[in-house]
């Protein structure tokens, strides 16, 4: 009998994990990846919260579920998707055309720009820079330095920019910020023991296995300052240093401080690829702009139109643990479609 | 500064204005700060760029003071505005250009209130209706007269007699900027080059000769906060506003001030003297202050009006070191009288001089 047929759109972890279970249920699975390597967004992330693991290693280990079982179109973008009866043909850009019969899409995240939050100056002044920038010198192995080369003394860490944010129309908190920037201040301590580093919170949301213990030791073990109160603005000093001002909501007092480097914790926006295919198909969004899901308890991996089922930051932002874990139930989702749905008929 | 980064930015803000046939409505308190600013407003638009500008003897208060100032009720507010709208309409008008930045506030907020919520644009027709008789068309342009000169800044640069540069060393004059709170603080889209790296008055800077200057606390309060300043008792705040803001931007050495509304460079001036009376300090070069100008008289001397016609005797901070920079020619004699050569008092003492209160002679 021949194998039924899957496109999975999105070499992320969420496209790999998927597609390495999907593949060892004896499906025959073809990622479509617009970039020329798998891995998505962790490819750029050089160490892990809240262990400090670095990125490279989950990538092996969910390299060795794809390689040799998974087709992998590099290079490619999707122009059109058409559904005819059960199967899906899909157009990519150099006019090859693919038939599936069922669609995963795992079209992942974007980065919130940050230059959207004018009043931070990212792209204006020098030495404001992202929680993504910052990770690139962590990746690159580069010294963090300020912009004319000096070693910083004072660095501060933005939370939630394009996060919890109506005036940027990002309600919704994007999970990982807060534990990143515990992650890279500690970083930054074990980089420059004596940089004071100051992290600008709404709310510590360590929700995580562990997380609670790296927000402790950031602060027992590290000395990182941690002032609740938001950012109204940055602006920047002749010497080429940023001047914030933060409201002190614990101390109850406007605060105004210089730092060397000012680092924003960029949240999670759907991504460009998400928008396309979500209108090449005609999928639905939640009113936080991603993908909204049948059910947000029980059909988590399944869109409104049959056959198309999601896994991954597509649906929300995710942790790389949670992305994973639901990865593997859209692989058991997707294989249930296929099998005739013994469990996917069930309504709540 | 990555000058790339505010370029974009400013691509982002920008905003239909009309190109002719303008209903201008006049500020109430600029008349009594700076006099010469409106009637030099009137005569670039007029005279050196032959535009229609027309103005409606009727025109009153917008009542913006009294709105921000809790004493004039929202219903109220909207139907005197609607009133103005009804002059224009009368007039045969319908871009509508106020010279006050809380008007160009008061009327943006009015219009964007009627266009999410169309039944209180019914109900306010229906008061004006029932107060006066009167009906109006919604102005399908409204432009700050800021916003014109900043239109036509390329035109009045064609025709400068004077630049923006240090006629004795070639170097760009340096300029503060400082926009106003209400032209694009509250709509963003509204203000040519939004609300956090505003154009509209950098942009004058740049086309006439100077270099424009980023301070940290650029974005911080000129100190005409309505309610520091209207509220006697707090009138300290209102001067450490405009003190934060002189002190951040002493280290850059300005050459100028360049402002939009009716309080800024009312404050940014007096408070100077003020500050110079109480601490003995001053904030431009050899114990003179900045001298701080509004776009119209900017314009004006860019254009070759004659300084005292643009009425900056009136102003605390002596401006003329700023003409010896450009090169302006002046008479110190005529620098006291008025359009018809009559006396108009002199100050006491130049204050940035002796410490002593400025007092006009009768």
């Amino acid at each position: 009998m021949e194998k039924k047929k899957i496109v999975v759109i999105g070499g992320g972890i969420a496209g790999m994990e998927s597609s390495s279970f999907l593949a060892a249920m004896d499906f025959d699975v073809t990622i479509i990846e617009k970039a020329d390597k798998l891995g998505g967004h962790v490819r750029n992330w050089e160490r892990l919260f809240p262990t400090m693991r670095l990125g490279a290693e989950v990538l092996d280990f969910l390299n060795q579920g794809v390689e040799g079982r998974v087709k992998i179109v590099y290079n490619t973008e999707i122009t059109d998707i058409k559904k005819k009866k059960d199967v899906f043909a899909i157009t990519t850009g150099d006019g090859k055309n693919i038939e599936a019969d069922a669609v995963l899409v795992t079209t992942g995240y974007d980065l919130f720009d940050a230059r959207k939050k004018e009043e931070y100056g990212y792209k204006i002044y020098d030495n404001v820079i992202t929680s993504s920038d910052l990770e690139m010198l962590f990746t690159e192995g580069k010294k963090i330095l300020t912009a004319d080369g000096k070693t910083p003394k004072r660095i501060g860490f933005v939370h939630c920019v394009g996060s919890r944010d109506e005036k940027v129309g990002n309600a919704y908190c994007s999970k990982v910020c807060c534990v990143t920037a515990v992650k890279q201040a500690v970083e930054i301590k074990d980089r420059l023991p004596e940089a004071e580093v100051f992290c600008f919170y709404m709310d510590m949301r360590m929700f995580g296995m562990h997380f609670e213990f790296l927000y402790k030791e950031a602060q027992e073990k590290y000395g990182v300052n941690f002032i609740r109160g938001r950012l109204s603005e940055a602006s920047e000093n002749m010497d080429g240093s940023i001047v914030v001002k933060v409201e002190d909501t614990l101390a109850g007092k406007p605060l105004r401080m210089n730092l060397d480097l000012l680092v924003l914790m960029v949240g999670f926006v759907p991504s460009e690829g998400s928008n396309k295919v979500g209108k090449m198909i005609g999928l639905k969004t939640g009113p936080n702009k991603f993908f909204k899901t049948q059910d947000q308890h029980t059909l988590t991996n399944v869109s409104n139109i049959e056959g198309v089922f999601f896994a991954g930051a597509c649906t929300s932002p995710k942790t790389i643990t949670e992305t994973i874990t639901d990865a593997r139930a859209a692989a058991v989702t997707v294989a249930d479609y296929l099998h005739d749905q013994p469990l996917g008929r069930r309504t709540i | 500064m990555i000058i790339e980064g505010k370029q974009a930015i400013w691509k982002e803000y920008q905003k239909e204005i009309a190109d002719d046939k303008y209903f201008y409505v006049r500020s109430c308190v600029r008349q009594n700060f700076f006099p010469g600013s409106e009637t030099a407003f009137l005569q670039i638009m007029r005279e050196d760029l032959g535009k229609d500008v027309f103005e409606h003897s009727c025109h009153t208060t917008c009542t913006g003071i009294g709105y921000h100032g809790d004493v004039v009720p929202l219903d109220t507010m909207m139907t005197v505005v609607a009133r103005q709208f009804a002059l224009m309409t009368e007039s045969g008008y319908e871009n509508l250009v106020p010279s006050c930045i809380t008007s160009f506030g008061i009327y943006t907020e009015v219009l964007d209130t009627w266009h999410h919520f169309p039944e209180t644009e019914e109900k306010v027709r229906t008061y004006l209706k029932k107060a006066t008789g009167r009906e109006f068309q919604i102005p399908k342009n409204l432009a700050h007269a800021s916003d014109l000169i900043y239109k036509f800044r390329k035109e009045i640069a064609q025709k400068a007699q004077y630049k923006l540069i240090d006629t004795n060393t070639g170097i760009p004059l340096k300029a503060v900027e400082h926009i106003g709170c209400h032209y694009a603080k509250m709509f963003p889209s509204k203000g040519i080059g939004g609300a956090e790296y505003p154009y509209v008055l950098s942009g004058m800077i740049e086309e006439w000769g100077g270099e424009v200057i980023d301070y940290p606390e650029r974005r911080h309060c000129c100190g005409f906060g309505f309610r520091q300043y209207l509220v006697q008792a707090n009138r300290g705040y209102s001067m450490s506003c405009s003190h934060k803001k002189f002190e951040s931007m002493e280290p850059y050495h300005p050459d100028l001030i360049l402002t939009n509304c009716p309080g800024c460079p009312m404050f940014l001036d007096k408070w100077q003297y003020a500050i110079h009376e109480m601490q003995g300090k001053s904030y431009g070069r050899n114990g003179e202050g900045i001298p701080v100008l509004t776009y119209e008289e900017l314009a004006g001397l860019v254009l070759g009006y004659d300084p005292w016609d643009l009425g900056l005797q009136l102003h605390q901070v002596p401006c003329e070191t700023l003409l010896d920079k450009m090169g302006i020619p002046f008479d110190p004699a005529k620098k006291y009288c008025g359009k018809n050569g009559k006396d108009l008092g002199h100050p006491a003492c130049n204050p940035f001089e002796q410490k002593k209160m400025l007092t006009f002679k009768d």
